[in-house]
């Protein structure tokens, strides 16, 4: 497989990650502990499992704005369910990733359906997500949620101070499939091949705009999963929840190398811009910087991140 | 080469067309048009803007379904409804810009939607795919085309127009089981690489694959078909043997200028 993708795409976010921890390294001490490292990747579980699904759109050149809006709407569905109606833990579960699904039905319908760009269709579903998220819950926060539902936040020690959250290892394991699908199944290959070329694509007999709903749906499976790591890591339904998410998500699949004019990427890569996002805000943190320059510095990764992509395509040409 | 003029008996037909209409609302694009496609030959069908060509093709290929008329394949009546249809029947098109996944290798290229799978549970439960299977092949059947590409992991992109251009015609080549059809296959080629993919055409034919070829270049249809079809007001104006006819009585006819009875007799084909 060599020569197939510019090494400096796959290789530049793991280099910049490594830049990044070696510079707040420096910084403060407390940093490469593996008690903060392991708080690091806890942080990350949330944007991290959002960004698989955020993968798979932007690599059939989409966009999902109302990523992080639909995972907060999962979690209060699932929280609610099982807070006030009473409903069992795994079932209300179910019902939060089902309503996130449907929020993915709805996208892919809008944009194989009506071929409506998914920038308009996922702004419009961002503010109806969010609408009905702060109507359901009257934009309060649901506690007394049951154990079962946080379960996933819960941590096991891996030697001294570093414990490692159930979720975390679900993420990774999330990510294991999302990476094998992508790479070496049919369905897979065929995903990248929309990115690349839907016409090309179509006249070999694919039937794109299934590829293309399909690919909606799951990403709405994934916000699902994200929305109940985000209630075991809180510990709560929060209606505000998905803020930083939503565009953390984004930044992460971009930083991570995946072209935003689709095609191209790896699924692997958003997991390490996941965590280029999350060392920044952790080391900043640990640096006692406020965490509006963390916003700032989000900001001009993502477009550093777009920059490169666009210029080293133009190199390619 | 089956459509040798020095043999009397004409080789069989493969694909022909009776009487094909097509109207799209006020407009006839097709007027009763014929077509006949013989085993082993290349094909070239031409015709001015607007004269019914293009749609022709689309008909042919699947990719519109005409008012009236019949479309045979090896003497079967066949219904297309789409471009699928006609690449199950064994007919592969190649269309002029859009044929190729650019960031994906060739290999990929070659076997996309057709992808194959690993043998037993990995295949067929995890549905892997044979990528090592599917490299081999590709490497067999574009050495068998002679297309001259070192790797078939390079993505198309790293590709000149020309070979990009030979492994969309390779790849019909390649799965085609009756009818090869490209259009303006080399349309935005240079002269060196537009003989790159005439010589690859003539290849595909020489494999015995009969091929139909849609080209505005004159030079290049005199220079490799066998029989030219010449496409008229939405109908079959005359089919013409290059070797006896003139470029520009071809374009005359094409144009309307000279009717095909003020042609001398033997340079329809």
């Amino acid at each position: 497989m060599k020569g197939r993708l510019p090494p400096l795409a796959t290789l530049g976010p793991f280099i910049a990650l490594l830049l990044a921890c070696g510079f707040f390294a420096t910084q403060n001490e407390r940093f490469l502990t593996g008690g903060n490292l392991s708080l690091v990747l806890q942080q990350v579980m949330v944007v991290g499992v959002i960004a698989i699904g955020q993968t798979l759109i932007i690599l059939t050149a989409g966009i999902d704005l109302s990523c992080g809006m639909v995972m907060a709407l999962g979690g209060i569905v699932m929280t609610k369910f099982a807070t006030e109606l009473g409903v069992p833990p795994l079932l209300a579960v179910l019902c939060g990733i089902g309503v996130t699904t449907l929020f993915g039905l709805v996208n892919g319908l809008l944009v194989t359906r009506i071929k409506l760009p998914p920038f308009i269709v996922t702004l419009g579903t961002l503010n109806i997500a969010f609408a009905i998220t702060q109507l359901y819950s009257n934009s309060q926060t649901v506690t007394d949620v049951p154990d079962a539902m946080t379960a996933l936040g819960n941590t096991f020690a891996l030697g001294g101070t570093t414990n490692v959250a159930y979720g975390v290892v679900l993420m990774l394991a999330l990510y294991g499939l999302a990476w094998f699908a992508l790479r070496e199944t049919a369905s897979g290959r065929h995903v990248y091949a929309v990115g690349n070329s839907p016409e090309a694509t179509r006249l070999t007999g694919i039937p794109t705009q299934r590829v293309l709903l399909s690919v909606y749906v799951l990403a709405g499976v994934f916000y699902g999963i994200a929305s109940l790591l985000s209630v075991a890591r809180t510990g709560v339904g929060d209606p505000n929840a998905g803020q930083t998410e939503n565009l953390d998500a984004i930044t992460a699949v971009v930083l991570g190398g995946t072209s935003l004019f689709g095609g191209r990427g790896v699924i692997l890569g958003s997991l390490v811009g996941a965590l280029i996002v999350g060392v920044f805000r952790n080391g900043l943190t640990l640096m006692g910087v406020s965490s509006i320059y963390q916003v700032l510095v989000t900001g001009v990764l993502v477009i550093l991140a777009v920059a490169t992509d666009q210029l080293s395509r133009k190199g390619a040409r | 080469m089956a459509a040798d003029t020095t043999t009397n008996t004409p080789a069989p037909l493969v694909m022909e067309a009776r009487g094909l209409v097509k109207r799209y609302g006020q407009v006839v694009a097709l007027d009763g048009a014929d077509f006949e496609l013989r085993a082993g030959e290349i094909l070239a069908v031409i015709g001015d803007n607007g004269a019914g060509k293009s749609s022709l093709i689309k008909a042919l290929s699947g990719a519109t379904i005409p008012d009236e008329g019949e479309i045979k394949l090896d003497g079967r009546i066949i219904h297309f409804k789409s471009p699928i249809d006609a690449r199950r029947a064994g007919i592969e098109t190649v269309y002029q810009d859009l044929a190729v996944a650019p960031a994906m290798s060739i290999a990929e290229n070659l076997f996309l939607g057709r992808e194959l799978r690993r043998p037993g549970f990995l295949g067929s439960v995890l549905r892997m795919l044979d990528k090592k299977k599917m490299l081999e092949e590709s490497v067999t059947r574009m050495n068998e085309l002679k297309v001259g590409i070192r790797s078939m992991t390079q993505a198309v992109e790293t590709l000149s127009g020309g070979q990009r251009q030979c492994v969309a015609v390779g790849r019909a080549a390649a799965f085609a089981r009756h009818v090869v059809i490209m259009d303006e296959p080399t349309a935005a080629l240079g002269v060196k690489e537009g003989n790159m993919v005439l010589e690859l055409i003539r290849r595909v034919r020489d494999k015995g694959l009969p091929v139909i070829l849609i080209s505005h270049n004159m030079p290049h249809v005199f220079e490799i078909a066998d029989r030219i079809h010449i496409a008229r007001l939405g109908k079959r104006a005359a089919v013409v043997n290059p070797k006896k006819i003139s470029m520009s009585d071809t374009v005359a006819v094409m144009t309307g200028a000279k009717r095909v009875d003020e042609l001398p007799a033997d340079c329809l084909a």
